[in-house]
Parts: C-alpha cells; sequence; structure tokens
C-alpha cells in the first residue's frame, strides 16, 4: 500500500524563498553577476562545464551563482539543462595537435620541440594566501613574448616515430555515446573515455591516486600536460560541407606507462589518455591514469584486483549526479519504509521475549 | 589565420565572434535588408568529440551549445548562421550575412563586417600566444666543479 502524504507545500515554498534570500546573503554587500563568475571564477566554471558535460561558460557561471557556489548542485542543473536541447549532431574529432596552446609541458622530456610552456599556472607558487587579493587592485598586464606561430607538435610522436611507444589505432568508427544507451559492459574504450570525461574530479583524483601507492601500479609519466583552444567542425547536412561552429578550451594529458611487450612484439611503452573540457589539470592528468589502469585486458597485464582495473566499479561510480542523487535521496520521507521496518523489529523483540520467557520456565 | 574569402571561412568566422561584436559591426552596417526567416533561430547541443591517444578512436567527449538560423533574402539567396552559444541574434545575423556574402554587397560585408572582426580576433589570439611565449621555460646549465 501506497499512502501519500500532503501538507508540506507551504513549508516548502517558504525554504525555497528563505534559499534565494540566503543565496543573496548580506544586501551591503553588492551582487555579484554571472559574468563576474564566468571571469573570476573561471576554473569553478571549467569544473562545472567539464562534469556537467556542456560547453557553455555563461550557463555553468549562472549554475554556479544558483547553487551558491555548490559545484555538484551546478553540474546537477547543467545536466539537467542540456537534456532539453535537440541534438544537432556529432562534430568531427577535435585535432589537439593544432590546439592554440596557453601551456604545455612535459616532464619526460625537457628540450621539447616547441618548449616548456608554462602558462597561468598555480606551479611553483608558495600556496600563501595572498592579502593583496584583498583589497583593491588593478592587476599588471602580463608579459608578451615572440610567439612561433606553428603549431606544437604532441610529445608521443617523437616516440611514436621510434616505435618506442603502443602506437593507436586509427579509426573513424562513431563512438557509443552514454548519453544515448545506458551504459553495457563491458565497455570500450571510447565509452570509458566518455564515462571519465564527465566524471567527478575528486572521484578520479583518488581512484588515480591508488595506483600510483601501488593498488595497480603502472608507472606514469606525463609524457605531455596542453591546455588551449581548438576549433570544432561539424558537417553541415544543410551546406553538404563542414564548417567551424565554436572554438573551445580543453585540457589534455598523455601519459607514457611502463613496458609491455611479447615474443613476437619488443618492449614499448603504453599511454594513458585524459581529455577534459576547459583548464583542468588535475582531472586530466587523474582521467589519464584511470584509463590506464583500465587497459590492463588489452595489453595482457594481470588484473589484481585493484579498484582502478575493475570497469564496472569504476564506470558505476563516477558519475557525482549518479551518486548524489542515490546518496541523497535517503535524506527524503521514508516514513511508510520506516514503520514497517518498525514493526518488524517490535515483533522480533516480543517473540524473542517470549522465547526467553519459555526458556526460563 | 581567418579567411574570410570562402563561405566555410567566413561561416567558421561568425560562429566563433564574440556575439556583441557581430551585433556592433552589424548594426553600422546599415539596415537590415528583407528577408524571411525560414528556420526562427534554435538552441540545441552538438556532441564535441576527442581521439584516444589524440590520434586514435573516436570517443564522446562532451556536448557545446549552438544556435542556428537559416534566412532568406527577398532575391531568394539563402543563408545559415551556425554560432557557438545560445544568442538567437547573433545566429540571426550570421544566417542574414552569410546571404548577403552570396549578393553584389560582398566587398562591402567584407571591409565593414569580416576583415575588422577577423582582425580583432587573430589580435586576441596573438596577444594570447605572445602571453604564453613569455611563460617558455629557457633552461641554463650550471656547470659546478673543478673538470
Amino acid at each position: 500500500m501506497y499512502v501519500a502524504v500532503k501538507g508540506g507545500a507551504r513549508a516548502i515554498d517558504n525554504a525555497h524563498a528563505w534559499l534565494a534570500e540566503e543565496r543573496r546573503g548580506d544586501r551591503t554587500v553588492p551582487e555579484m553577476t554571472v559574468a563576474q563568475i564566468r571571469e573570476q571564477m573561471g576554473l569553478a566554471v571549467n569544473r562545472v562545464m567539464a562534469e556537467g558535460s556542456l560547453y557553455d561558460p555563461d550557463l555553468a557561471a549562472l549554475a554556479i551563482k544558483q547553487a551558491r557556489g555548490d559545484l555538484i548542485e551546478a553540474i546537477f542543473l547543467i545536466r539537467a539543462y542540456r537534456t532539453t536541447l535537440p541534438r544537432f549532431g556529432g562534430a568531427q574529432p577535435i585535432d589537439t595537435g593544432n590546439m592554440a596552446c596557453d601551456r604545455r609541458i612535459s616532464a619526460t622530456f625537457k628540450d621539447v620541440p616547441g618548449g616548456q610552456v608554462l602558462g597561468p599556472t598555480f606551479d611553483y607558487t608558495h600556496r600563501l594566501l595572498d592579502f593583496m587579493l584583498a583589497a583593491d587592485g588593478d592587476v599588471p598586464e602580463a608579459a608578451m613574448g615572440d610567439p612561433a606561430g606553428d603549431p606544437v607538435p604532441h610529445v608521443t610522436e617523437f616516440l611514436n616515430s621510434e616505435g618506442l611507444i603502443q602506437p593507436e589505432p586509427e579509426s573513424d568508427a562513431v563512438p557509443r555515446d552514454l548519453t544515448r544507451e545506458p551504459l553495457e559492459l563491458p565497455a570500450d574504450r571510447a565509452l570509458r573515455l566518455q564515462s571519465l570525461a564527465r566524471a567527478d574530479e575528486g572521484f578520479l583524483l583518488g581512484l588515480a591516486y591508488s595506483t600510483q601507492r601501488g593498488y595497480a601500479r603502472n608507472h606514469a609519466f606525463v609524457g605531455e600536460l596542453r591546455i588551449g583552444s581548438v576549433a570544432v567542425e561539424m558537417d553541415i547536412p544543410d551546406l553538404g560541407f563542414a564548417i567551424e561552429i565554436g572554438e573551445i578550451t580543453v585540457t589534455e594529458c598523455e601519459t607514457v606507462n611502463q613496458f609491455t611487450g611479447s615474443k613476437t612484439e619488443p618492449p614499448q611503452f603504453t599511454r594513458g589518455y585524459g581529455l577534459v573540457f576547459g583548464q583542468t589539470e588535475r582531472k586530466a592528468i587523474a582521467m589519464a591514469l584511470v584509463d590506464r589502469a583500465m587497459r590492463w585486458e588489452e595489453l595482457g597485464e594481470e588484473n589484481v584486483g585493484a579498484p582502478a582495473q575493475d570497469t564496472e566499479f569504476v564506470l558505476s561510480h563516477c558519475d557525482n549526479i549518479q551518486a548524489t542523487g542515490f546518496l541523497e535521496h535517503i535524506k527524503l520521507p521514508h516514513y511508510v519504509d520506516f514503520q514497517s521496518e518498525l514493526e518488524l523489529i517490535r515483533k522480533l523483540r516480543a517473540q524473542a521475549k517470549a522465547a526467553g520467557q519459555e526458556d526460563a520456565t | 589565420m581567418f579567411d574570410v574569402s570562402t563561405r566555410q571561412g567566413w561561416m567558421g568566422l561568425l560562429a566563433r565572434a564574440p556575439s556583441n561584436r557581430v551585433s556592433h559591426l552589424w548594426a553600422n552596417f546599415g539596415p537590415v535588408p528583407a528577408h524571411e526567416t525560414l528556420r526562427s533561430p534554435e538552441i540545441g547541443a552538438v556532441m564535441v568529440r576527442g581521439r584516444a591517444g589524440a590520434t586514435g578512436a573516436p570517443f564522446n567527449l562532451g556536448e557545446m551549445t549552438v544556435t542556428r538560423c537559416t534566412v532568406s533574402l527577398a532575391c531568394g539567396t539563402i543563408g545559415h548562421g551556425y554560432v557557438q552559444g545560445r544568442n538567437k541574434a547573433h545566429a540571426e545575423t550570421a544566417a542574414l550575412i552569410d546571404a548577403l556574402m552570396q549578393t553584389n554587397r560582398q566587398s562591402d560585408l567584407r571591409k565593414v563586417i569580416l576583415e575588422p572582426l577577423a582582425a580583432e580576433m587573430e589580435d586576441a589570439r596573438t596577444t594570447r600566444a605572445a602571453k604564453a611565449a613569455a611563460t617558455k621555460v629557457e633552461f641554463f646549465t650550471l656547470v659546478r666543479g673543478e673538470d
């Protein structure tokens, strides 16, 4: 039997009105605009776009404002919004080799062609609070150098030309899409990468860290990390040719991992891959490590039972909207469920008591 | 960098251009020509893809917002606008410019809208590249010891 309970409407309305007031905060402090969030909370905006799986900085900034800075709530809002959009089609795969790089570093080759370009990074800062930011002040314009202008080649290309790294099989197959069909296991690499690209950063960070600590260790070097903008091209049926429909910023991480080899193949480095919307390098590195760990089977490695090797476990738990939906639903009314548990436990206790009295006599 | 001599080129430029710059330059161009809207501006999503290991098999990375619009001028010329984001006016303007670029107003449009827009965007891109170049590490080696 299902018994509907009514009477919460007034309380809910008032709770939401208070939420709006609390969101606004102290009215003597100026209200933040969506543009301010977009421009000054850029990395939060990037995370919401990446995990919300929708590239639109204005929408992400609006979601952060609405969610009072709760990024998972903001991601939830973006995911809900994207389901309302008609799908115009699929773009051609982006060419990260043609990226206009803001940042491009390699931890494996010091003198890599194109150089080590640090970009706007937190690396090498002292992590001391900067109280100057609490005061108003203009920021001086960043220094300018002499841009080379040519696209920067991928580091793995050098290893590839020597045959030292496992090549990526070429393909133009249309990938399966998690947002269109339920996840089916076993999941191919394309499906795994889609799932990781929108996965929770914290979950991936923990899993990636676990591989470094020895749970499916695969000894990753960051062969290359690059952040910058790439054009997105799509075939337009009305026109009969492809046009650029926009430009997005992405972070790409390619790891170079320990060897594999067999009787027929000489030892080769293997690779992990991370690609994420926005400037999101922690997530991209974590993604590459977890991608590499999940490739144990195709690379002929042993399954040591590590969490990061367990594709079903990773893919079933890495989505923070699925996770938070199920986790948080247990705070909603379960009065009837619990009533039955209460009755059951009372009955069991009464039986136990009666049995005890019988034993005593 | 931005080639506005081909249809692909100008459509790509209009797709990526900042909405406020497009509307500003369009307003300066003169009155909006008589036209019919074949497809009203529509906001949708396009699935962006990457390749495993940058060069391997494609995978779905996530979607981006795109707005499209189709117009036809009084002479029957059809123009399409596909622009990044959710600005309907931007998509409609892009469609009108695309249509007019196929007429004899081509050179005016190039001069008043497309070339200035391309120059501004090229400028922004160069500035960013210059800032990145300034953060390039110049390694040097310290030689220590006697031999």
